[in-house]
């Protein structure tokens, strides 16, 4: 005999996946048994119901579909900050949400002083490195071997600084981002399709497309410069790399810089569908969500992430949401993450916790 | 030179493990008390007491309520805010329901509410750990913030969407409500907050307190110590979201009068209360103290203090000036003192002990 045939057969409910599918399943089935027994309907409003008007209007399926697409892109793009700093500096930074709409405000507020759009875009970009060398000597540098979680804190100081900041300098007004002179399309495309019309917008369409390309452009940097493997030596090991002669604190300013360029570009696309303002903290405090149901460290699990929760709040919103009330779009998200982390607590790419005594 | 502990001896296990074990330290609480109890009603006036005594007092309760999640378990929890929302919220329905109990009463269990909320959103923290705790308590502060927005039941249907604070009265005296003199305000605080502190400091100190303490230098450590997990961290979120939702019921109730319904409870509000035990210090309830009586000054100083030294600010740019204020101070003082005010306190009162000889 050999060992394949002595080895227990695998038990399946010991696969995380596998359990997950077995108990959504029972919730479906449940569910189904229930709105046919339940008399006055709710259960059918609920479980029956919005499929039902799924598959009657694919249209607005479609509609909603891809509004959730684009949303989770950017949200995507905000979590894509956070991991790149997560990976490089074990560094949870809270900020990356606000440094999001600190760079747009930046940006408006240089183009509103009569600088040139593409100027602005420079010069903020001059700021986001201004700021990145800040952090990185006055909060990094000095909490080097702190409890990660002491740094997480001083990430929500650097937050209400920029918060301060960004308001005594710019104003708390909300402001239009300058869409038009970066030549960013405006406008619908509609589409006649399914039996129904979607429209969708250019700047939508652009945002996907620009971020698409800034996460290949991210991939390719980290997997084929020099500075890209550096980095990368840093996110496995801060001592390794230390040892083989890395500058961890130029690894940490030039991380923060590229969280600063991605924090730029997302405040672009968020600030070209809205106004910018601080009330875009909100937003960005979304993005959190995303990054546990990713997992910290993967920058595909930020992407997928981002797309599950966009999706998935808008489907919820959209069909569910009126049933108790509307809104839920403010806290359905955190609440699927949740429901992901419980059955994997490191997030769907996460690298898996191991605790030692 | 200022005290000196000599010919102090500590017969007994008991008084080994006193919180206050030398006498001078008694003397010092019991000053304080008498301060608080008698010169502050005599000497302040009604501005001082509602401005400043009162949202004092009750964000010292809801900083206790963090620091035992937070500095003592070690569980960062962002939702703090919603838990004392589901205080006032809860205490609101009960005065409703049942007008002729003893408001007092009503704060006091409004914090049982609260406590099974928070147990509720507490069970995830058995598989999920750290920053994932924090993100996964968002989902109660939003979540919760949400129902007392869109659940019409909890304010009463009120046009204003809000909670409008009925006027109650303990032995005919007006407690709460417009007629409430700020003197009763105060005082009720005080006691409440006084005694809950006194609890929270025979908690903390007792085996529950030991026990969330190994639950947050190693939980698996503890763990392999016959330390139940999920007794010990259920309990911290119990008797956290308790302190939170009696010190939410008191803001509302006994500071605010009346509530701008999602306005108070927001994320903002759970990061002050975040920021008061991190500058205070974390894991010591006195800290709380001193972190509560920090940032809750911090604006009004900023809004009267700087304009009578002759620095005028307006309103707006001294919010902005405080949110830096804030934002450089939290990086200070974990890169300076990360056991916050309450470690420097410890300092103080070593240097005081050995003043004219420091050795």
């Amino acid at each position: 005999m050999t060992d394949a045939t002595l080895r227990p057969a695998p038990n399946l409910l010991a696969n995380g996946w596998v359990k997950a599918a077995l108990i959504l399943a029972a919730i479906v089935a449940a569910a189904m048994v229930a709105a046919k027994l339940d008399g006055s309907g709710t259960a059918y409003k609920v479980f029956i119901d919005p499929f039902v008007q799924m598959v009657e209007l694919p249209d607005l399926l479609v509609q909603t579909l891809w509004e959730g697409l684009v949303t989770g892109v950017l949200y995507a793009l905000i979590a894509l900050g956070f991991v790149l700093i997560f990976k490089a500096s074990g560094v949870f930074n809270f900020a990356q949400g606000i440094m999001v709409v600190f760079a747009a405000l930046t940006l408006v507020g240089l183009h509103e002083k009569g600088v040139p759009a593409f100027l602005a875009v420079i010069l903020t970009l001059g700021v986001m490195f201004v700021l990145a060398v800040t952090i990185e000597r006055m909060v990094l540098r000095p909490l080097v071997n702190q409890p990660d979680i002491i740094l997480f804190m001083a990430t929500f100081g650097i937050t209400y600084f920029l918060i301060g900041f960004g308001e005594s300098v710019f104003g708390g007004n909300p402001k239009q981002m300058i869409a038009e002179q970066l030549y960013l399309p405006k406008g619908a495309i509609d589409l006649n399709i399914l039996g129904g019309r979607v429209s969708l917008q250019k700047i939508d369409i652009a945002a996907a497309v620009i971020a698409s390309i800034m996460i290949a452009a991210l991939a390719l940097f980290f997997q084929y410069t020099r500075i890209g493997r550096a980095l990368r030596a840093v996110a496995d090991s801060h001592k390794a790399a230390l040892s083989v002669g890395i500058s961890l604190n130029q690894i940490w300013v030039i991380v923060w810089f590229t969280a600063g360029i991605v924090a730029l570009i997302t405040g672009i696309m968020w600030g070209a569908r809205s106004d910018v303002s601080f009330a875009l903290e909100i937003v960005a405090l979304k993005a959190l969500p995303v990054l546990i149901l990713g997992g910290f460290t993967s920058i595909p699990g930020a992407i997928v992430g981002g797309l599950i929760i966009g999706i998935g709040e808008k489907l919820g919103e959209f069909y569910w949401g009126p049933l108790i009330g509307g809104g839920i779009e403010s806290w359905l998200a955190y609440f699927i993450a949740l429901g992901f982390l419980l059955f994997r607590p490191q997030g769907l790419f996460g690298d898996k916790i191991i605790e030692r005594i | 030179m200022f005290y000196r502990e000599a010919g102090q001896y500590k017969t007994s296990y008991s008084a080994d493990m006193a919180v206050f074990p030398i006498w001078q330290d008694r003397i010092g609480i019991a000053v304080i008390l008498a301060l608080a109890f008698i010169g502050v009603p005599l000497i302040g006036n009604d501005f001082f007491t509602t401005t400043v005594m009162i949202p004092f007092l009750v964000f010292s309760l809801a900083a206790i309520g963090l620091n035992i999640l937070t500095g003592y378990t070690g569980l960062i929890s962002l939702g703090t805010a919603a838990f004392m929302g589901v205080g006032a919220y809860a205490c609101y329905k009960m005065t409703t329901i049942f007008p002729n109990v003893n408001i007092i009463v009503l704060i006091l269990v409004s914090g049982l509410f609260s406590a099974a909320i928070g147990v509720l959103f507490g069970l995830p923290s058995l598989r999920i750990k750290g920053f994932y705790l924090a993100v996964a308590t968002l989902a109660a502060q939003f979540f919760l913030q949400w129902a007392f927005v869109r659940v019409p039941w909890l304010f009463n249907y009120n046009a204003s969407g809000a909670i409008e604070v009925p006027l109650r009265s303990v032995f005919g005296i007006p407690i709460t409500g417009a007629t409430a003199s700020p003197e009763t305000r105060y005082f009720v605080c005080l006691v409440l907050v006084v005694v809950l502190t006194w609890f929270a400091s025979n908690i903390v100190h007792g085996r529950l307190g030991r026990s969330w303490m190994a639950v947050r230098d190693m939980d698996i450590a503890a763990e392999l110590m016959g330390i139940k997990l999920l007794n010990a961290k259920l309990l911290a979120f119990a008797v956290s979201s308790f302190y939170c939702g009696v010190a939410g019921a008191m803001m509302i109730f006994l500071w605010y009068g009346t509530a701008e319904a999602a306005d108070v409870f927001s994320i903002r509000l759970s990061f002050t209360v975040l920021f008061m035990i991190i500058i205070g210090g974390l894991g010591s309830l006195i800290g709380s103290f001193f972190g509560a009586a920090f940032i809750a000054s911090l604006p009004t100083i900023m809004k009267f203090g700087l304009p009578a030294i002759g620095i005028p600010l307006s309103g707006a740019t001294a919010e902005h000036v405080t949110f830096m204020l804030l934002g450089a101070l939290i990086i200070l003082f974990l890169i300076v003192e990360p056991h916050g005010l309450a470690r420097l306190w410890q300092i103080g009162k070593q240097k005081l002990r050995t003043w004219p000889f420091p050795y």
